[in-house]
């Protein structure tokens, strides 16, 4: 099939938009299924509630059902812990066609009492896969019985793969652990303290903000998930404030905390120097009685960006012009993304991602240049064609997008889960204009056939 | 620790990916996931970390409503949608643990898309009902290309001489290797299915949603007029030659895949003896050369121990051949069940009585892990899963199988046949070899080895 000629997929004509000064004003839509029949570069329920629960280092996952989402998701994330890493395992309770039949309670008990009693974890996570929403189990059942017997918290996650979107999984993750929220003595908080909420600690990450919050005189009750542990969360009612990034995925506990323990919250990005500072300014805002904390602040942001300014100017030198694409897991990545990448020289001819809602894609539509194309839920022919239209220098995606990138001949940013380098923080800004300057002016492009190839 | 309930750490997964594989192998072909997006998004994910490449398959995106009322609705939505959008010449649809579960039938719902006139002149749609709580990866691998042997073969009554070569679950590296064997020997052959050239590709400048390779339809549907086939493996490609026998009466040998010398020596006599020509002097000394270098190594491979872990067909010709280097399978763990396995195993582990052998339920990393502590060994064979208990124990780790994500050469060098099983000793020695410069005192240090 020629990519350069290819028209949208039926159906997705709402869900692409190019920003035109004299086009119409449309609704990009959004929040829908994805058509039956596409190559669509989604996941499921599932997948949303395993990637938000995975970094919880000192619990046990249980995946309840046949082989498959155990084998997949073990070990996929870099969130990386500081102790325990019982993370890291992969249990199932490898359903066969005979407990199909006549149902996995038991062999699900089994499982749970054996784990517990080998790794003696301080609480357990089962997620419940397809099938176990057709056969009927009740895990919830089990879940308290093992709780009882064991004396741990045993959180079922209800996570049936077709029950929705990755969204919804994030929520079923978010209701589980607000099971654990408030069970836990909030002895020994100080007024001045957050919760860091939607950071994982991918390659470290989370170790990096927390360390600057707590330079500022902030104290930091859980980071959720990243490098978490179930005493931590239990005892996060007791901070004064949640500080949520990554909208998707934790905004759902951030409201509920909100309304159950009254905790406000806000909404950071700790990507790229703007918006990173932005995360600081506004914790410290909220602190107003205790002005040592603004300082402290501004006085992280001068140094941190000193300390980075001048090489990123080299970068910027040779990335000036060169343009961009994104597409990423949640929309929110793609506002910090864009102004990244603006802040080393580069455009962005594509933005899209898998879960954006409508706030999310009007407020990119505004922030978008003039001819820039904007896709919900996107493909890898639709990708490709306007990677190459738009003739992008660089593509920003997750594992499915890397190898397209490097089909088409241009560089590529990871900025999903398989990363290795911290992209968060001042530090963290570096290292991606580095990667992105080292990926674009790779000198393996010259060889692409489409710039030329063998003579 | 007893267990009795769980599975820790799989050395399986589940069947539907085994059927995306086979089906990439097919030119022309989409692969589709029939279940939750999830599946089809792990299966792609697997794949491409495995393989570097882009790999396109489609899923019917099943919501809430399709598992209530079944997901026919939405199997004939996607038809209808892949045709008139990604014009494939063929989609391979796979069930899930999901769309069996509420009882789809995929032949039943295939013949309603035919029916409706959902499929167009010339276009194909070929199915396989691959349930992920039965078997593993590599059962679903085998229902898939069974699927296209049955589905496509015709047989119109006259023979021809080509010989049906039904590959086992092997790399693109591999599948190259069979066909060049089969070219040095003169036989005509066809190979199915056939994934290099599709997930081998080279960089082009663009994304080929087809990528060349692939058997051709027109080759699966002249399977049934081989005058017989060879199944490379008798768990992952047997099936789809008994299919073949039964559909279109092409008698059938199969062989273990050919790994290793002793595997290679038998495909390679059956090969001569089924196309009826003699083994070319090329091949006699590229065997020679894997010889000569297996002769040249014994000391340093002789009474080795071997802990190993894989899939069946692989299992069996690689612990054969670590027997055949005078090394000491220990250690031999597969998450596949499978009788005939068990029997075939069996019969290699007539010359190691001493080995530890587990497949199925229950024979997972964490059952290995705990067999090499009691019992330590020199290397570690395996897919990259391998590598914690190779850094755990500290033992040599050579990787091999699927899936391998942290490592490149797996898609491009053969394990397969006299230069495969080259690559294997290359590899063994590289890893032990290095061990022993690493531990060596000051003075046993040494140059020539």
């Amino acid at each position: 099939m020629d990519t350069h000629n290819i028209a949208l997929l039926e159906g997705r004509e709402g869900q692409v938009y190019e920003k035109r000064q004299d086009g119409p004003e449309v609704e990009i839509a959004c929040d829908k299924t994805s058509l039956s029949g596409s190559v669509s570069q989604r996941a499921c329920v599932f997948c949303g509630s395993r990637v938000v629960l995975y970094p919880v280092a000192d619990a046990i996952h249980i995946v309840h059902g046949p082989i498959g989402c155990a084998a997949y998701t073990w070990d996929i994330r870099g969130a990386v812990s500081s102790g325990p890493e019982l993370h890291r395992l992969s249990f199932s309770t490898d359903l066969q066609e005979m407990d199909v039949i006549y149902g996995g309670e038991k062999k699900l008990y089994r499982s749970l009492v054996e784990l517990i009693d080998q790794y003696e974890p301080k609480a357990a996570f089962i997620y419940s896969t397809c099938i176990i929403g057709l056969i009927g189990d009740d895990i919830e059942a089990v879940c308290r019985k093992v709780a009882k017997e064991k004396g741990i918290p045993v959180m079922p996650v209800h996570s049936e793969g077709f029950k929705g979107t990755k969204k919804d999984g994030y929520k079923a993750a978010c209701n589980a652990l607000m099971k654990l929220v408030g069970t836990g003595s909030t002895e020994g908080i100080s007024k001045y303290s957050i919760n860091i909420l939607g950071e994982f600690n991918l390659a470290g990450e989370a170790w990096i903000i927390r360390e600057y919050y707590e330079k500022m005189g902030v104290q930091v009750v859980a980071t959720m998930t990243g490098d978490g542990r179930i005493d931590d969360i239990r005892r996060s009612h007791g901070a004064t404030l949640n500080v949520v990034q990554c909208s998707g995925s934790m905004t759902t506990l951030a409201k509920e905390m909100e309304e159950k323990y009254g905790i406000p919250y806000i909404r950071v990005s700790y990507f790229g120097f703007e918006d990173m500072s932005k995360s600081l300014y506004d914790v410290a805002a909220l602190f107003p009685d205790r002005p040592e904390i603004m300082d402290k602040a501004k006085e992280i942001v001068r140094d941190e960006i000193r300390k980075y300014y001048p090489e990123m100017q080299q970068f910027k030198a040779a990335l000036t012009g060169r343009k961009a694409a994104i597409y990423v897991g949640g929309a929110f990545k793609t506002f910090s993304l864009i102004k990244a990448l603006r802040t080393v020289g580069m455009s962005v001819v594509l933005a899209g991602s898998q879960t954006g809602n409508k706030d999310d894609y009007r407020r990119l539509k505004e922030m978008c240049d003039e001819g820039t194309v904007i896709v919900d839920d996107s493909n890898p022919v639709e990708l490709s064609k306007f990677v190459l239209e738009k003739e992008a220098d660089l593509l920003i995606g997750g594992v499915k997008e890397r190898p397209i990138a490097f089909k088409l001949g241009v560089g590529f940013c990871d900025h999903n889960h398989e990363r290795k380098i911290p992209l968060a923080g001042f530090v963290g800004m570096y290292n991606f204009a580095k990667e992105v300057y080292e990926s674009v002016m790779s000198p393996v492009w010259q060889f692409a056939p489409r710039k030329g190839g063998l003579k | 620790m007893e267990r009795e309930g769980l599975t820790i750490n799989p050395a399986k997964t589940c069947q539907p990916i085994g059927a995306m594989y086979a089906a990439l192998g097919i030119h022309g072909c989409l692969p589709h996931s029939h279940g939750s997006q999830g599946c089809c998004s792990y299966h792609r994910s697997t794949l491409t970390r495995h393989y570097k490449e882009p790999v396109m398959a489609a899923t019917s995106s099943f919501t809430e409503g399709a598992s209530v009322f079944g997901g026919q609705a939405n199997l004939l939505q996607s038809i209808e949608t892949i045709f008139a959008v990604y014009d494939p010449e063929v989609i391979a649809v796979h069930s899930t643990c999901l769309s069996e579960t509420i009882g789809d039938d995929l032949q039943q719902i295939t013949k309603k898309a035919s029916d409706d006139g959902k499929i167009p002149e010339g276009k194909y749609v070929i199915y396989a009902s691959t349930p992920s709580f039965v078997g593993s990866h590599v059962t679903g691998y085998a229902n898939m290309v069974s699927g296209m042997a049955e589905q496509f073969a015709v047989s119109t009554g006259a023979k021809t001489e080509q010989i049906n070569i039904v590959a086992g679950w092997m790399e693109p590296s591999d599948m190259r290797e069979i066909k060049d064997i089969a070219k040095a020997m003169g036989a005509k052959i066809l190979l199915f299915p056939d994934t290099s050239d599709v997930l081998d590709a080279p960089q082009t400048g663009k994304h080929e949603f087809y990528p060349k390779g692939g058997v051709t339809i027109d080759g699966l549907k002249s399977s049934g007029d081989s005058k017989c086939s060879l199944a490379l493996g008798c768990i992952s490609a047997e099936p789809a030659a008994i299919a073949l026998d039964k559909k279109c009466k092409v008698p059938f040998e199969t062989v273990d895949m050919p790994i290793g010398l002793s595997a290679t020596d038998r495909f390679v006599m059956a090969l001569s003896k089924a196309a009826g020509v003699k083994v070319p002097a090329e091949i006699t000394a590229a065997r020679g050369r894997l010889v000569d270098v297996m002769a040249d190594m014994e000391q340093y491979l002789h009474g080795k121990k071997v802990a190993l872990f894989g899939d069946p067909d692989q299992l069996i010709p690689l612990t054969e051949f670590l027997l055949d280097l005078g090394m000491k399978p220990t250690h031999i763990v597969s998450g596949t069940p499978g009788m005939r396995f068990e029997k075939r195993m069996q019969e290699i582990l007539e010359r190691a009585p001493y080995a530890n052998f587990k497949n199925g339920l229950g024979a997972d990393m964490f059952l290995l892990h705990q067999w090499i502590k009691n019992e330590p060994v020199d290397l570690l064979i395996g897919n990259t899963y391998g590598k914690y208990i190779a850094r755990d124990e500290q033992v040599p780790f050579v990787r091999f199988g699927f899936p391998i994500l942290d490592r490149i050469g797996h898609s491009y060098f053969p394990n397969v046949g006299y230069m495969g099983g080259l690559r294997l000793v290359e590899k063994i020695l590289g890893v032990l070899m290095d061990r022993q410069d690493q531990e060596a005192l000051e003075e046993k240090f040494e140059l020539v080895m």
